[in-house]
Protein backbone atom coordinates (compact mmCIF):
# COMPACT_ATOMS: atom_id res chain seq x y z
CA UNK A 1 0.00 0.00 0.00
CA UNK A 2 1.27 3.48 -1.23
CA UNK A 3 1.05 6.80 0.56
CA UNK A 4 -1.41 8.65 -1.40
CA UNK A 5 -2.53 12.01 -0.87
CA UNK A 6 -4.25 14.00 -3.39
CA UNK A 7 -5.21 17.52 -1.06
CA UNK A 8 -3.71 20.26 -2.93
CA UNK A 9 -1.44 21.87 0.16
CA UNK A 10 0.22 25.08 -1.15
CA UNK A 11 1.22 26.16 2.46
CA UNK A 12 3.61 24.43 4.51
CA UNK A 13 1.91 22.58 6.81
CA UNK A 14 2.56 24.20 9.83
CA UNK A 15 1.09 27.01 8.56
CA UNK A 16 -2.27 24.85 8.08
CA UNK A 17 -2.24 23.98 11.39
CA UNK A 18 -1.67 27.35 13.09
CA UNK A 19 -4.74 28.08 10.61
CA UNK A 20 -6.57 25.14 12.21
CA UNK A 21 -5.82 26.75 15.77
CA UNK A 22 -6.75 29.70 15.04
CA UNK A 23 -10.13 28.71 13.45
CA UNK A 24 -11.11 26.79 16.40
CA UNK A 25 -10.58 29.45 19.04
CA UNK A 26 -12.65 31.69 16.36
CA UNK A 27 -15.35 29.01 17.07
CA UNK A 28 -14.96 29.33 21.00
CA UNK A 29 -15.66 33.24 20.88
CA UNK A 30 -19.00 32.22 19.12
CA UNK A 31 -22.22 31.77 20.59
CA UNK A 32 -21.71 28.85 22.20
CA UNK A 33 -18.31 28.41 23.05
CA UNK A 34 -16.78 25.03 22.36
CA UNK A 35 -14.80 21.61 22.87
CA UNK A 36 -11.41 24.02 22.99
CA UNK A 37 -9.03 21.50 24.77
CA UNK A 38 -9.97 18.02 23.07
CA UNK A 39 -10.28 20.23 19.59
CA UNK A 40 -6.78 21.64 20.00
CA UNK A 41 -4.70 18.25 20.61
CA UNK A 42 -6.09 16.94 17.47
CA UNK A 43 -5.03 19.10 15.06
CA UNK A 44 -1.77 17.94 13.88
CA UNK A 45 -3.19 14.24 13.91
CA UNK A 46 -6.11 15.30 11.29
CA UNK A 47 -3.80 17.88 9.11
CA UNK A 48 -1.44 14.60 8.82
CA UNK A 49 -4.39 12.42 7.93
CA UNK A 50 -5.80 14.94 5.63
CA UNK A 51 -3.08 16.36 3.89
CA UNK A 52 -0.22 13.63 3.82
CA UNK A 53 -2.14 10.15 4.47
CA UNK A 54 -5.57 9.91 3.29
CA UNK A 55 -6.51 9.58 -0.29
CA UNK A 56 -9.48 12.43 -0.13
CA UNK A 57 -10.53 14.84 -2.56
CA UNK A 58 -12.39 17.94 -1.63
CA UNK A 59 -13.69 18.78 -4.96
CA UNK A 60 -15.60 15.02 -4.89
CA UNK A 61 -15.87 14.13 -0.89
CA UNK A 62 -17.66 11.28 -1.89
CA UNK A 63 -15.73 9.93 -4.71
CA UNK A 64 -15.75 6.40 -4.50
CA UNK A 65 -11.94 5.30 -4.14
CA UNK A 66 -11.49 7.75 -0.97
CA UNK A 67 -10.27 7.00 2.19
CA UNK A 68 -12.48 7.44 5.55
CA UNK A 69 -12.11 9.25 8.77
CA UNK A 70 -14.66 8.80 11.49
CA UNK A 71 -14.67 11.38 14.05
CA UNK A 72 -15.50 8.97 16.87
CA UNK A 73 -14.47 11.38 19.35
CA UNK A 74 -17.05 14.23 18.03
CA UNK A 75 -16.45 16.51 20.36
CA UNK A 76 -13.28 16.95 18.50
CA UNK A 77 -15.40 18.82 15.82
CA UNK A 78 -14.12 21.74 15.98
CA UNK A 79 -10.87 20.79 14.64
CA UNK A 80 -12.41 18.46 11.55
CA UNK A 81 -14.33 22.02 10.67
CA UNK A 82 -11.14 23.71 10.39
CA UNK A 83 -9.08 21.01 8.76
CA UNK A 84 -11.84 20.51 6.39
CA UNK A 85 -11.98 24.26 5.52
CA UNK A 86 -8.45 24.13 5.19
CA UNK A 87 -8.74 21.06 2.77
CA UNK A 88 -11.31 22.95 0.95
CA UNK A 89 -14.19 21.09 1.58
CA UNK A 90 -16.07 24.03 2.63
CA UNK A 91 -15.24 28.06 2.21
CA UNK A 92 -13.78 30.07 5.70
CA UNK A 93 -17.29 31.96 5.62
CA UNK A 94 -18.96 29.00 6.91
CA UNK A 95 -16.89 28.86 10.15
CA UNK A 96 -18.66 31.96 10.96
CA UNK A 97 -22.09 30.14 11.16
CA UNK A 98 -20.79 27.25 13.58
CA UNK A 99 -23.34 27.06 16.57
CA UNK A 100 -25.32 29.82 14.83
CA UNK A 101 -29.07 29.08 14.57
CA UNK A 102 -29.95 26.57 11.84
CA UNK A 103 -26.50 25.97 11.26
CA UNK A 104 -25.21 22.32 10.59
CA UNK A 105 -22.13 23.20 12.12
CA UNK A 106 -22.75 21.94 15.46
CA UNK A 107 -20.56 20.98 18.58
CA UNK A 108 -20.73 17.02 17.21
CA UNK A 109 -20.11 16.62 13.61
CA UNK A 110 -23.21 15.73 11.23
CA UNK A 111 -22.85 14.46 7.56
CA UNK A 112 -24.82 17.74 6.09
CA UNK A 113 -21.18 18.98 6.38
CA UNK A 114 -19.22 18.33 2.88
CA UNK A 115 -16.55 15.50 4.34
CA UNK A 116 -18.20 14.19 7.47
CA UNK A 117 -19.01 11.21 6.60
CA UNK A 118 -21.15 9.98 9.11
CA UNK A 119 -22.53 11.75 12.84
CA UNK A 120 -20.46 11.17 15.92
CA UNK A 121 -20.46 12.52 19.21
CA UNK A 122 -21.79 9.82 21.46
CA UNK A 123 -19.41 8.30 22.26
CA UNK A 124 -17.76 4.29 21.54
CA UNK A 125 -19.13 4.79 17.87
CA UNK A 126 -16.65 5.21 15.35
CA UNK A 127 -14.83 1.81 15.54
CA UNK A 128 -18.04 -0.38 15.04
CA UNK A 129 -18.82 2.01 12.04
CA UNK A 130 -15.46 1.79 10.71
CA UNK A 131 -15.35 -1.91 10.94
CA UNK A 132 -18.14 -1.64 8.21
CA UNK A 133 -16.62 0.26 5.98
CA UNK A 134 -13.33 -1.90 6.45
CA UNK A 135 -15.67 -4.99 5.72
CA UNK A 136 -16.91 -2.81 2.42
CA UNK A 137 -13.93 -2.32 1.62
CA UNK A 138 -12.42 -5.84 1.42
CA UNK A 139 -15.82 -6.92 -0.27
CA UNK A 140 -15.15 -4.75 -3.14
CA UNK A 141 -11.00 -5.30 -3.47
CA UNK A 142 -10.69 -1.50 -2.97
CA UNK A 143 -7.24 -0.12 -1.58
CA UNK A 144 -8.84 1.97 0.63
CA UNK A 145 -8.70 2.52 4.50
CA UNK A 146 -10.67 3.56 7.56
CA UNK A 147 -9.05 5.92 10.18
CA UNK A 148 -10.83 6.22 13.58
CA UNK A 149 -10.00 8.93 15.57
CA UNK A 150 -10.89 8.39 19.60
CA UNK A 151 -10.32 9.97 22.86
CA UNK A 152 -8.36 8.50 25.44
CA UNK A 153 -11.54 9.07 27.53
CA UNK A 154 -13.48 7.44 24.91
CA UNK A 155 -11.92 4.44 25.82
CA UNK A 156 -13.90 4.23 29.11
CA UNK A 157 -17.11 3.07 26.57
CA UNK A 158 -17.50 -0.70 26.82
CA UNK A 159 -18.69 -0.64 23.09
CA UNK A 160 -14.81 0.07 21.64
CA UNK A 161 -13.58 -3.07 23.13
CA UNK A 162 -16.37 -4.81 21.70
CA UNK A 163 -15.30 -3.48 18.26
CA UNK A 164 -11.65 -3.77 19.33
CA UNK A 165 -12.13 -7.60 19.84
CA UNK A 166 -14.39 -8.49 16.51
CA UNK A 167 -11.92 -6.16 14.04
CA UNK A 168 -8.48 -8.12 15.18
CA UNK A 169 -10.87 -11.16 14.93
CA UNK A 170 -11.90 -10.52 11.41
CA UNK A 171 -8.04 -9.65 10.32
CA UNK A 172 -8.90 -5.97 9.52
CA UNK A 173 -5.61 -4.55 8.29
CA UNK A 174 -7.32 -1.35 6.14
CA UNK A 175 -8.65 -0.09 9.72
CA UNK A 176 -6.79 2.54 12.02
CA UNK A 177 -7.55 3.64 14.78
CA UNK A 178 -5.99 6.76 16.74
CA UNK A 179 -6.11 7.55 20.00
CA UNK A 180 -5.81 11.15 21.41
CA UNK A 181 -3.85 10.35 23.78
CA UNK A 182 -4.19 13.67 25.85
CA UNK A 183 -4.77 12.28 29.11
CA UNK A 184 -7.71 14.57 30.24
CA UNK A 185 -11.50 14.32 30.29
CA UNK A 186 -13.88 16.44 31.78
CA UNK A 187 -13.37 15.44 35.54
CA UNK A 188 -9.66 15.00 35.14
CA UNK A 189 -7.03 12.85 34.68
CA UNK A 190 -7.77 9.71 32.53
CA UNK A 191 -5.96 7.60 34.94
CA UNK A 192 -7.55 8.37 38.02
CA UNK A 193 -11.22 8.38 36.60
CA UNK A 194 -11.10 5.62 34.53
CA UNK A 195 -7.76 3.86 33.86
CA UNK A 196 -6.67 3.77 30.25
CA UNK A 197 -2.72 2.32 31.10
CA UNK A 198 -1.81 0.02 29.98
CA UNK A 199 -3.01 1.46 26.84
CA UNK A 200 -0.62 -0.26 24.40
CA UNK A 201 -0.69 -3.56 26.01
CA UNK A 202 -4.35 -3.44 25.94
CA UNK A 203 -4.48 -3.41 22.66
CA UNK A 204 -1.92 -5.87 21.73
CA UNK A 205 -3.77 -8.03 23.81
CA UNK A 206 -6.85 -7.56 21.86
CA UNK A 207 -4.58 -8.30 18.34
CA UNK A 208 -3.74 -4.77 17.40
CA UNK A 209 -0.43 -3.89 15.99
CA UNK A 210 0.56 -0.58 18.11
CA UNK A 211 2.22 2.22 17.08
CA UNK A 212 2.95 4.94 19.05
CA UNK A 213 4.17 8.82 17.79
CA UNK A 214 4.24 12.74 19.40
CA UNK A 215 0.79 13.85 18.79
CA UNK A 216 1.98 17.19 17.54
CA UNK A 217 4.87 16.26 15.46
CA UNK A 218 3.31 15.56 11.71
CA UNK A 219 6.42 13.51 10.78
CA UNK A 220 6.03 10.91 13.18
CA UNK A 221 2.52 11.16 12.79
CA UNK A 222 3.06 10.55 8.74
CA UNK A 223 5.25 7.57 9.75
CA UNK A 224 3.02 5.80 12.37
CA UNK A 225 -0.52 6.57 10.40
CA UNK A 226 0.85 5.85 6.88
CA UNK A 227 3.17 3.04 7.16
CA UNK A 228 1.73 -0.19 5.96
CA UNK A 229 -0.11 -2.07 8.35
CA UNK A 230 0.87 -5.43 9.49
CA UNK A 231 -1.04 -8.16 7.40
CA UNK A 232 -3.58 -9.53 8.88
CA UNK A 233 -3.70 -7.50 11.78
CA UNK A 234 -5.71 -3.33 12.44
CA UNK A 235 -3.41 -0.79 13.51
CA UNK A 236 -3.76 1.16 16.47
CA UNK A 237 -1.53 4.83 16.69
CA UNK A 238 -1.62 6.20 20.32
CA UNK A 239 -0.63 9.69 19.32
CA UNK A 240 0.42 11.70 22.69
CA UNK A 241 -0.95 15.06 22.39
CA UNK A 242 -1.63 18.18 25.11
CA UNK A 243 -4.89 18.67 25.76
CA UNK A 244 -5.57 22.48 24.63
CA UNK A 245 -2.20 22.48 22.80
CA UNK A 246 -1.08 25.90 21.83
CA UNK A 247 -2.96 28.04 24.29
CA UNK A 248 -0.17 28.18 27.28
CA UNK A 249 -3.13 29.39 29.35
CA UNK A 250 -4.94 25.95 29.38
CA UNK A 251 -2.67 23.69 27.79
CA UNK A 252 -2.70 20.55 30.17
CA UNK A 253 -5.57 21.92 32.26
CA UNK A 254 -8.92 20.47 32.81
CA UNK A 255 -10.33 23.83 32.27
CA UNK A 256 -9.73 23.37 28.27
CA UNK A 257 -12.42 21.19 28.18
CA UNK A 258 -14.63 23.83 27.28
CA UNK A 259 -14.47 27.21 26.66
CA UNK A 260 -16.68 29.95 25.74
CA UNK A 261 -14.47 32.74 24.71
CA UNK A 262 -15.15 36.69 25.09
CA UNK A 263 -14.16 39.18 22.15
CA UNK A 264 -10.82 40.08 24.78
CA UNK A 265 -9.99 36.37 25.52
CA UNK A 266 -10.45 35.75 21.70
CA UNK A 267 -8.11 38.05 20.48
CA UNK A 268 -5.94 37.13 23.38
CA UNK A 269 -6.14 33.53 22.37
CA UNK A 270 -4.94 34.71 18.79
CA UNK A 271 -2.11 36.93 20.50
CA UNK A 272 -0.82 33.81 22.40
CA UNK A 273 -0.98 31.25 19.83
CA UNK A 274 0.97 33.20 17.09
CA UNK A 275 3.77 34.07 19.78
CA UNK A 276 3.10 29.86 20.45
CA UNK A 277 4.63 29.80 17.08
CA UNK A 278 7.32 32.40 16.77
CA UNK A 279 8.73 30.47 19.93
CA UNK A 280 8.77 27.30 17.91
CA UNK B 1 -59.14 -21.33 10.14
CA UNK B 2 -56.29 -23.54 9.48
CA UNK B 3 -54.92 -24.29 13.19
CA UNK B 4 -51.87 -26.41 11.10
CA UNK B 5 -48.50 -25.20 12.93
CA UNK B 6 -46.03 -23.35 9.94
CA UNK B 7 -42.84 -23.32 9.85
CA UNK B 8 -41.53 -20.41 12.42
CA UNK B 9 -41.26 -17.30 10.61
CA UNK B 10 -37.60 -16.98 11.85
CA UNK B 11 -37.31 -20.34 9.87
CA UNK B 12 -38.63 -18.67 6.84
CA UNK B 13 -36.16 -15.92 7.01
CA UNK B 14 -33.57 -17.61 7.27
CA UNK B 15 -34.29 -19.87 4.12
CA UNK B 16 -35.11 -16.47 2.01
CA UNK B 17 -31.34 -15.27 2.76
CA UNK B 18 -29.82 -18.39 1.99
CA UNK B 19 -31.52 -18.30 -1.46
CA UNK B 20 -31.28 -14.65 -1.80
CA UNK B 21 -27.28 -13.72 -0.76
CA UNK B 22 -25.97 -15.95 -3.50
CA UNK B 23 -28.07 -13.83 -6.55
CA UNK B 24 -28.05 -10.44 -4.85
CA UNK B 25 -24.22 -9.26 -4.45
CA UNK B 26 -25.70 -6.09 -2.34
CA UNK B 27 -26.38 -8.49 0.21
CA UNK B 28 -24.26 -8.78 3.75
CA UNK B 29 -25.85 -11.39 6.31
CA UNK B 30 -24.47 -10.10 9.71
CA UNK B 31 -25.12 -12.41 12.46
CA UNK B 32 -24.33 -12.39 16.40
CA UNK B 33 -23.65 -15.58 16.93
CA UNK B 34 -27.53 -16.60 17.08
CA UNK B 35 -27.34 -20.27 15.50
CA UNK B 36 -29.97 -19.82 13.23
CA UNK B 37 -27.85 -20.20 10.16
CA UNK B 38 -26.08 -22.89 11.51
CA UNK B 39 -25.40 -26.36 8.40
CA UNK B 40 -26.94 -23.44 5.59
CA UNK B 41 -24.05 -23.08 3.12
CA UNK B 42 -24.25 -19.72 1.37
CA UNK B 43 -22.03 -20.96 -1.65
CA UNK B 44 -20.29 -18.54 -3.40
CA UNK B 45 -22.18 -15.77 -0.95
CA UNK B 46 -19.96 -17.48 1.53
CA UNK B 47 -17.86 -14.09 1.84
CA UNK B 48 -21.15 -12.08 2.54
CA UNK B 49 -22.02 -13.96 5.90
CA UNK B 50 -20.24 -12.88 8.81
CA UNK B 51 -20.49 -13.89 12.08
CA UNK B 52 -19.43 -10.47 14.54
CA UNK B 53 -19.91 -12.91 17.77
CA UNK B 54 -21.93 -11.67 20.87
CA UNK B 55 -21.55 -8.17 19.98
CA UNK B 56 -24.72 -6.56 18.88
CA UNK B 57 -23.79 -2.89 18.93
CA UNK B 58 -20.60 -3.46 16.84
CA UNK B 59 -23.22 -5.35 14.59
CA UNK B 60 -25.50 -2.61 14.06
CA UNK B 61 -22.32 -0.14 13.81
CA UNK B 62 -20.85 -2.13 11.48
CA UNK B 63 -24.17 -2.56 9.02
CA UNK B 64 -23.92 0.75 9.22
CA UNK B 65 -20.83 1.11 8.10
CA UNK B 66 -21.23 -1.35 4.86
CA UNK B 67 -24.95 0.16 3.94
CA UNK B 68 -23.16 3.60 3.89
CA UNK B 69 -20.75 2.01 0.90
CA UNK B 70 -23.60 0.17 -0.93
CA UNK B 71 -24.57 -2.57 0.64
CA UNK B 72 -27.61 -3.73 2.08
CA UNK B 73 -27.11 -5.55 5.61
CA UNK B 74 -29.17 -7.86 7.36
CA UNK B 75 -28.19 -7.88 11.13
CA UNK B 76 -29.47 -10.85 13.18
CA UNK B 77 -30.40 -10.90 16.94
CA UNK B 78 -33.40 -11.78 19.44
CA UNK B 79 -35.91 -8.32 19.29
CA UNK B 80 -34.46 -7.82 22.99
CA UNK B 81 -31.48 -7.24 22.19
CA UNK B 82 -31.86 -5.06 19.29
CA UNK B 83 -34.69 -2.87 20.65
CA UNK B 84 -32.80 -1.93 24.02
CA UNK B 85 -28.89 -3.15 24.09
CA UNK B 86 -28.23 -2.05 20.52
CA UNK B 87 -30.40 0.51 20.26
CA UNK B 88 -28.48 3.04 20.19
CA UNK B 89 -26.25 2.40 17.57
CA UNK B 90 -29.97 1.68 15.29
CA UNK B 91 -30.80 5.24 16.64
CA UNK B 92 -27.68 7.11 15.35
CA UNK B 93 -25.50 4.68 12.94
CA UNK B 94 -28.42 3.32 11.03
CA UNK B 95 -31.82 5.33 11.22
CA UNK B 96 -30.04 8.71 11.23
CA UNK B 97 -28.42 8.03 8.36
CA UNK B 98 -31.35 6.70 6.71
CA UNK B 99 -29.23 3.77 5.58
CA UNK B 100 -31.10 0.46 4.17
CA UNK B 101 -30.67 -2.08 7.18
CA UNK B 102 -32.58 -5.07 7.96
CA UNK B 103 -32.62 -5.67 11.57
CA UNK B 104 -34.10 -9.54 11.52
CA UNK B 105 -35.20 -9.84 15.04
CA UNK B 106 -36.65 -13.30 16.48
CA UNK B 107 -37.54 -14.41 19.56
CA UNK B 108 -39.97 -10.64 20.06
CA UNK B 109 -42.94 -10.80 22.07
CA UNK B 110 -43.17 -13.79 24.38
CA UNK B 111 -42.26 -16.12 21.83
CA UNK B 112 -38.97 -16.64 23.67
CA UNK B 113 -41.31 -17.46 26.85
CA UNK B 114 -39.05 -20.32 28.74
CA UNK B 115 -35.97 -17.83 28.51
CA UNK B 116 -37.29 -15.95 31.14
CA UNK B 117 -37.96 -11.97 30.96
CA UNK B 118 -34.33 -11.19 29.93
CA UNK B 119 -35.21 -12.56 26.45
CA UNK B 120 -38.73 -11.01 26.03
CA UNK B 121 -39.51 -8.37 24.00
CA UNK B 122 -42.33 -6.48 24.55
CA UNK B 123 -41.00 -2.63 23.96
CA UNK B 124 -39.37 -2.77 20.45
CA UNK B 125 -42.42 -1.85 18.41
CA UNK B 126 -42.16 1.07 20.98
CA UNK B 127 -38.92 1.99 20.73
CA UNK B 128 -38.70 1.15 17.12
CA UNK B 129 -41.29 2.79 15.81
CA UNK B 130 -40.31 6.44 17.76
CA UNK B 131 -37.07 6.35 15.71
CA UNK B 132 -37.52 8.68 12.06
CA UNK B 133 -36.80 6.74 9.49
CA UNK B 134 -37.47 3.11 10.57
CA UNK B 135 -40.07 0.84 8.95
CA UNK B 136 -41.40 -1.72 11.40
CA UNK B 137 -42.87 -4.99 10.30
CA UNK B 138 -44.39 -7.78 12.46
CA UNK B 139 -45.45 -10.43 9.75
CA UNK B 140 -48.72 -12.60 11.24
CA UNK B 141 -47.33 -16.07 10.22
CA UNK B 142 -45.33 -17.91 7.95
CA UNK B 143 -46.08 -16.74 4.23
CA UNK B 144 -46.84 -13.33 5.20
CA UNK B 145 -43.12 -13.22 6.69
CA UNK B 146 -42.26 -14.60 2.90
CA UNK B 147 -43.86 -11.51 0.80
CA UNK B 148 -42.85 -8.84 3.43
CA UNK B 149 -39.32 -9.84 3.44
CA UNK B 150 -38.70 -9.17 -0.33
CA UNK B 151 -40.83 -6.24 -0.14
CA UNK B 152 -38.82 -4.78 2.85
CA UNK B 153 -35.65 -5.24 0.47
CA UNK B 154 -36.77 -2.63 -1.35
CA UNK B 155 -37.49 -0.10 1.40
CA UNK B 156 -34.67 2.78 1.05
CA UNK B 157 -34.37 3.02 4.26
CA UNK B 158 -34.19 0.54 7.55
CA UNK B 159 -36.55 -2.13 8.47
CA UNK B 160 -37.10 -3.54 11.91
CA UNK B 161 -38.03 -7.07 10.74
CA UNK B 162 -40.20 -8.60 13.88
CA UNK B 163 -40.06 -12.31 13.64
CA UNK B 164 -41.07 -15.18 16.65
CA UNK B 165 -39.00 -18.30 17.46
CA UNK B 166 -41.63 -21.06 17.22
CA UNK B 167 -44.19 -22.06 14.75
CA UNK B 168 -47.47 -20.55 14.54
CA UNK B 169 -50.50 -21.24 12.86
CA UNK B 170 -51.35 -20.11 8.87
CA UNK B 171 -53.76 -16.90 9.07
CA UNK B 172 -56.18 -17.67 6.49
CA UNK B 173 -56.03 -16.73 2.57
CA UNK B 174 -57.05 -13.07 2.71
CA UNK B 175 -56.25 -10.11 -0.20
CA UNK B 176 -52.31 -9.76 -1.58
CA UNK B 177 -50.33 -8.54 1.50
CA UNK B 178 -48.23 -5.10 0.81
CA UNK B 179 -46.02 -3.75 2.94
CA UNK B 180 -47.43 -0.44 4.94
CA UNK B 181 -51.25 -1.62 4.15
CA UNK B 182 -53.52 -3.79 6.55
CA UNK B 183 -54.77 -6.67 4.97
CA UNK B 184 -58.55 -6.95 5.68
CA UNK B 185 -59.14 -10.47 6.70
CA UNK B 186 -63.01 -10.05 7.97
CA UNK B 187 -65.74 -7.18 6.73
CA UNK B 188 -68.15 -6.35 9.64
CA UNK B 189 -69.58 -3.18 10.22
CA UNK B 190 -70.40 -3.09 13.98
CA UNK B 191 -66.54 -3.36 15.32
CA UNK B 192 -62.98 -3.21 14.31
CA UNK B 193 -60.34 -5.13 15.25
CA UNK B 194 -57.07 -4.21 14.48
CA UNK B 195 -54.48 -6.88 15.29
CA UNK B 196 -49.92 -7.39 15.14
CA UNK B 197 -48.33 -10.27 15.34
CA UNK B 198 -49.44 -14.25 14.30
CA UNK B 199 -51.51 -15.06 18.31
CA UNK B 200 -53.07 -11.39 18.04
CA UNK B 201 -54.32 -12.05 14.75
CA UNK B 202 -55.48 -15.44 15.25
CA UNK B 203 -57.35 -13.83 18.38
CA UNK B 204 -59.23 -11.19 16.90
CA UNK B 205 -60.34 -13.77 14.09
CA UNK B 206 -61.69 -16.09 16.93
CA UNK B 207 -63.38 -13.18 18.68
CA UNK B 208 -64.51 -12.05 15.40
CA UNK B 209 -66.27 -15.36 15.03
CA UNK B 210 -67.90 -15.58 18.63
CA UNK B 211 -68.99 -12.05 18.03
CA UNK B 212 -70.71 -13.30 14.62
CA UNK B 213 -72.97 -15.82 16.36
CA UNK B 214 -74.31 -13.29 18.61
CA UNK B 215 -75.10 -11.16 15.60
CA UNK B 216 -71.98 -8.99 15.98
CA UNK B 217 -70.36 -7.93 12.95
CA UNK B 218 -66.55 -7.40 13.12
CA UNK B 219 -64.08 -6.48 10.97
CA UNK B 220 -60.73 -8.43 11.48
CA UNK B 221 -57.52 -6.30 9.75
CA UNK B 222 -54.38 -7.81 9.59
CA UNK B 223 -51.99 -4.63 10.75
CA UNK B 224 -48.34 -6.41 9.67
CA UNK B 225 -46.71 -2.82 9.32
CA UNK B 226 -46.51 -0.78 12.60
CA UNK B 227 -44.96 2.22 10.62
CA UNK B 228 -45.81 3.45 8.76
CA UNK B 229 -49.23 2.51 9.84
CA UNK B 230 -52.09 2.55 7.43
CA UNK B 231 -53.73 5.18 8.89
CA UNK B 232 -55.99 5.81 5.54
CA UNK B 233 -57.62 1.17 6.14
CA UNK B 234 -57.78 1.98 9.92
CA UNK B 235 -59.86 5.22 9.32
CA UNK B 236 -62.18 3.98 7.22
CA UNK B 237 -62.97 1.20 9.43
CA UNK B 238 -63.32 2.53 12.43
CA UNK B 239 -65.51 5.22 10.93
CA UNK B 240 -68.06 2.61 9.53
CA UNK B 241 -67.89 1.06 13.19
CA UNK B 242 -67.12 3.74 15.72
CA UNK B 243 -65.54 1.00 18.01
CA UNK B 244 -62.10 -0.01 17.51
CA UNK B 245 -60.26 -3.30 19.34
CA UNK B 246 -56.32 -3.39 19.36
CA UNK B 247 -54.68 -6.57 19.62
CA UNK B 248 -50.99 -6.59 20.12
CA UNK B 249 -48.41 -9.05 22.07
CA UNK B 250 -46.27 -6.39 23.17
CA UNK B 251 -46.86 -4.00 26.12
CA UNK B 252 -49.92 -2.04 26.50
CA UNK B 253 -47.29 1.29 26.44
CA UNK B 254 -46.48 2.72 23.53
CA UNK B 255 -46.65 -0.52 21.44
CA UNK B 256 -49.26 -1.02 18.30
CA UNK B 257 -52.23 -0.36 19.95
CA UNK B 258 -51.15 3.56 20.90
CA UNK B 259 -50.17 3.99 17.58
CA UNK B 260 -53.96 3.35 16.49
CA UNK B 261 -54.87 5.53 18.74
CA UNK B 262 -52.14 8.35 18.14
CA UNK B 263 -53.96 8.46 14.72
CA UNK B 264 -57.08 7.67 15.11
CA UNK B 265 -57.86 10.15 17.82
CA UNK B 266 -56.25 13.36 16.17
CA UNK B 267 -59.08 12.49 13.26
CA UNK B 268 -62.51 11.52 14.50
CA UNK B 269 -64.01 10.81 18.11
CA UNK B 270 -63.76 7.15 18.67
CA UNK B 271 -64.17 4.22 21.57
CA UNK B 272 -61.05 2.38 21.61
CA UNK B 273 -59.54 -0.59 23.92
CA UNK B 274 -56.06 -1.78 23.72
CA UNK B 275 -55.50 -5.76 24.42
CA UNK B 276 -51.69 -5.96 25.23
CA UNK B 277 -49.67 -7.16 28.14
CA UNK B 278 -50.21 -4.90 31.51
CA UNK B 279 -47.47 -2.90 32.46
CA UNK B 280 -45.60 -6.21 34.23
CA UNK B 281 -42.58 -8.19 33.62
CA UNK B 282 -43.75 -11.53 32.46
CA UNK B 283 -41.92 -13.17 35.23
CA UNK B 284 -42.96 -17.09 34.92
CA UNK B 285 -41.83 -19.56 32.48
CA UNK B 286 -44.45 -20.81 29.90
CA UNK B 287 -44.52 -21.21 25.89
CA UNK B 288 -45.89 -18.16 24.17
CA UNK B 289 -50.12 -19.35 23.77
CA UNK B 290 -49.31 -19.79 27.80
CA UNK B 291 -48.00 -16.43 28.45
CA UNK B 292 -50.10 -14.55 26.64
CA UNK B 293 -53.46 -16.20 27.69
CA UNK B 294 -52.17 -15.41 31.32
CA UNK B 295 -51.41 -11.62 30.43
CA UNK B 296 -54.84 -11.88 28.84
CA UNK B 297 -53.93 -11.19 25.23
CA UNK B 298 -56.88 -13.77 24.20
CA UNK B 299 -60.13 -14.03 22.37
CA UNK B 300 -62.27 -13.77 25.08
CA UNK B 301 -60.29 -10.83 26.15
CA UNK B 302 -61.13 -9.27 22.69
CA UNK B 303 -65.12 -10.39 22.55
CA UNK B 304 -65.26 -8.96 26.27
CA UNK B 305 -63.74 -5.33 25.28
CA UNK B 306 -65.96 -5.24 21.80
CA UNK B 307 -69.02 -5.89 23.88
CA UNK B 308 -68.44 -3.21 26.35
CA UNK B 309 -67.70 -0.78 24.16
CA UNK B 310 -71.03 -1.56 21.75
CA UNK B 311 -72.56 -1.55 25.34
CA UNK B 312 -71.26 2.02 25.53
CA UNK B 313 -71.82 2.72 22.19
CA UNK B 314 -75.45 2.06 22.88
CA UNK B 315 -76.09 3.95 25.74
Amino acid sequence: MTIVSTTPGTLPLSETTARVREHIVGMCAGPEGGHAGGSLSLVEILATLYFRVMRVDPRFPGAPDRDVLLLSKGHGGLALYGTLCEAGFFPEEWLADYAMPDSHLMAHPHPEIPGVEMPTGSLGHGLALGIGFALAFGLDSADRRCFVVMGDGELQEGSVWEAAAVAANHRLDNLVAVVDRNRLQITGDTEQVGGAEPLAERWRAFGWQVREADGHDVDELTLALGTPPTPGRPTLVIAHTVKGKGLPFVEGHVRSHYARLSERQHQRALAALRSEREKA
Amino acid sequence: MSETASRSSREVYRDLVAELLPRDERLVCLDSDTGLFGGVDFGTARDRYVNLGIAEHTMMGTAAGLAKEGRRPLVNTMAAFAASRAVEAVKIDIAMNHLPVVIAATHSGVSAGHLGPTHHALEDLAVMRTLPNMTVVAPGDAATTETLFRQALSVPGPVYFRLGRGPTPDLPQGPPVRLGRAQVLRRGLDVTIAACGPYPVLAALEAADRLGRDGIRASVLHVHTVKPLDVATLAAWASATGVVITVEEHWASAGFGAAVAESLTELMPIRMHRVALPDAFVSVAGDQRHLLRRAGVTASAVVERARAALGQKDV
